[in-house]
């Protein structure tokens, strides 16, 4: 269900808006409106609907709109035109209390410079969402000590923000945002101003309460290789319009015009395909045959090793041609030369933690469902094809 | 070409104000020289010892003892003096003014910053009333408020208001956006943002502004003497009407040393509390 619907929103600066937007809508390009009426497009035309549990990532390059368009959903800044829907309320036509009450309970903030306030205290801080909407003192202040335990700040709260790292201040303005016990999350470049190890550690941390929490999050940056990591779906932004919008792996794999091609060629794909990509079908034989059948089909298919598996796919094990062929001649069974401990995976492992399994293992790597279903297998070719871009992705994300 | 009538209008005015605001002008006159009488007789209640005493714990308090050295000595010299009852009487006034000047510079600082309109005409205002010389005020204010302490110390605070109005101003000014930004964001009403975020941010920028005005108005308890206010600026006077050296210097010194206890006081005692 969506908690946030933006409908056609717009945001001119400069003068003659209402002739800008008019103009806007006749299909006048920004450059022009730029040019001949000198009004700035901050941002065109934008349609979204934001689901309510997910992470949604709004993507673009410094001057795309972006940090505009998420202001506009609390209202920090005034759309021009445009219909914002909060839970189907239409934030525009909301008066000042309204809003207020939008703002305090529904739709809390994360800023890119923490903006915490310097002359109080962690605690106080975290408090002022609260403190603002005379919540009594005592419930307040548990309020803010659970959501500080939240972030792994506890026993901070008596701190000045400025004694804090910059992580750990950032962790103070996501307490404080979560405090109120908001349902939409807006961060708005919220781990930017975080170095690269920290913002790591934060994105996942933000992973991981997020299975907790399930807010629905919407998340700002100008950083590809974050915006794939945690989004669940990605709006691309560029000069005030939305490109393309997405799962991460339909942004990489079908990019919807020039310029997100430009925008994921120099992603790592090590770090955004998983081994569900790369897997290919594997070859099977049930625990009942004979090891002439097995090496019958090895034969024939022109491979070494072959995937044991039951009736309802699960995997048993694998076996190898010269394993089956000694078990052959000393008329043993499959299951006397199965291989029990053979390298398995789950289909979203990034395929850049698979090269040391397969560089260590002997036989091929099995991909498995949480039900110890086979799905696939890789090997060693597949994986580096594919990070030398060999690989087809839509056939591959057809079968994902 | 004839002479624009400045002169003429603008005594006009002040009669048209005096004749039909009398009302008004009492009432201010009344609660301010209540004010000042209130604040004379509690400083005087004490022994001048006990005082010193008070003022020594006073200045420890706001930071270090040097300062409460330095003000236990002073203010003893001023009781050697004979100067006691005359500094009590300035130190009345100017805490009256600073008083005055904080009530209204606070406030008006406020709106300036929230409002361009109002910013506009209020800045050249108050540029006006700093660099018109602080005499030209004395008049209408006898006019206004008759001789005494009263037209003292509405001259100081028209003279001394500007720094308090321009540094609130400032000071609030200064305020990061990204915080104001934060505080709308989480909900907070225009006063939350002010009370909560702007002032208490604004505090060291606005305390400087205080503290300028104060030493403003101490710097009009000689000119407020030519009125008719008594205090430490009318022995000054006095000494210099009848060119009695040495007591000036005397009655100046007694001048200086309030200033250097007053400013270093007003600047420590805000930061004081901000530890």
């Amino acid at each position: 269900m969506a908690i946030l619907e933006i409908k056609d929103v717009i945001k001119l600066f400069g003068p003659n808006q209402e002739q800008g937007v008019a103009l806007l809508k006749q299909g006048y390009t920004k450059q022009q409106l730029a040019k001949e009426k000198q009004i700035t497009v901050g941002v065109n035309r934008v349609n979204l609907d934001i689901q309510q549990g997910e992470i949604f990532v709004i993507m673009g390059l410094s001057g795309s709109g972006k940090s505009t368009l998420v202001r506009m959903f609390n209202r920090l800044i005034e759309p021009t035109s445009g219909q914002i829907l909060v839970h189907g309320k239409d934030l525009m036509k909301m008066n000042k209390e309204q809003l207020r009450h939008v703002r305090r309970k529904t739709i809390s903030m994360v800023f890119q410079k923490f903006a915490l306030f310097p002359h109080r205290s962690v605690i106080e801080n975290v408090e002022y969402g609260l403190e603002i909407q005379k919540v009594d003192k005592k419930t307040r202040r548990e309020k803010a000590l659970q959501s500080l335990e939240l972030v792994g700040l506890k026993g901070w709260g008596d701190k000045k923000p400025d004694e804090l790292s910059g992580g750990m201040q950032q962790r103070v303005g996501l307490a404080r945002a979560l405090a109120n016990d908001p349902e939409v999350l807006l961060m708005d470049e919220a781990f930017s101003a975080l170095d690269p190890l920290i913002r790591r550690d934060m994105q996942d941390e933000l992973l991981e309460l997020q299975l907790r929490m399930k807010k629905t999050i919407i998340f700002i940056t100008h950083d590809l290789d974050e915006a794939l990591r945690i989004g669940d779906r990605i709006a691309l932004m560029r000069e005030g319009s939305v490109v393309q919008v997405g799962t991460p792996e339909e942004i990489l794999m079908q990019p919807a015009n020039r310029f997100v091609e430009r925008f994921v060629e120099d992603v790592d794909l090590s770090k955004v395909l998983t081994a569900s990509h790369v897997m290919r079908r594997p070859e099977t034989i049930t625990l009942d045959r004979g090891p002439r059948t097995a090496l019958q089909l090895m034969r024939e298919r022109g491979i070494s090793n072959l995937f044991v598996i039951d009736r309802s796919k699960h995997l048993l094990g694998v076996i190898t041609a010269e394993d089956a062929s000694n078990a052959y001649k000393h008329h043993q069974s499959l299951q006397d030369i199965l291989i029990t401990d053979g390298p398995k995976v789950t289909p979203e492992r990034l395929i850049g933690e698979l090269f040391e399994i397969t560089s260590s293992a002997k036989v091929p790597l099995a991909v498995v469902d949480s039900d110890n279903r086979l799905l696939g297998v890789i090997v060693r070719g597949a994986l580096l094809g594919a990070l030398a871009g060999d690989i087809d992705f839509k056939e591959v994300t057809d079968h994902a | 070409m004839p002479k624009i009538p400045i002169a003429e209008w603008v005594q006009s005015l002040v009669e048209w104000m005096s004749d039909h605001l009398s009302v008004l002008f009492d009432a201010i006159s009344l609660i301010i020289a209540t004010v000042v009488d209130f604040i004379a007789w509690l400083f005087l209640l004490p022994h001048p010892i006990i005082f010193i005493l008070i003022l020594g714990v006073i200045a420890y308090w706001a930071g270090r003892i040097p300062l409460a050295l330095f003000s236990m000595i002073g203010f003893l010299l001023i009781y050697n003096l004979d100067y006691w009852t005359q500094t009590m009487d300035s130190l009345a006034l100017v805490i009256t003014s600073g008083l005055v000047s904080i009530l209204l510079g606070v406030p008006i600082g406020i709106l300036t910053a929230y409002n361009r309109t109002a910013s506009r005409i209020i800045i050249p205002i108050l540029d006006f009333m700093q660099t018109m010389p602080a005499f030209v005020y004395l008049l209408p204010a006898v006019t206004f408020f008759s001789l005494g302490v009263v037209p003292g110390v509405i001259a100081s605070v028209i003279f001394s208001i500007p720094p308090t109005i321009r540094l609130t101003q400032l000071g609030i000014k200064q305020v990061p956006e990204e915080l104001v930004e934060a505080s709308n964001a989480f909900g907070s009403t225009a006063f939350q943002k002010l009370f909560k975020v702007q002032l208490p941010l604004a505090m060291p920028t606005l305390m400087a502004g205080v503290n300028q005005t104060i030493m403003l108005s101490l710097s009009m308890v000689v000119i407020a003497s030519m009125i008719g206010a008594q205090g430490i600026g009318a022995e000054v006077y006095r000494a210099v009407t009848q060119l009695q050296i040495g007591k000036g210097f005397e009655a100046g010194l007694v001048v200086v040393i309030l200033a250097i206890v007053l400013d270093r006081l007003s600047q420590n005692i805000f930061k004081t509390k901000k530890r």
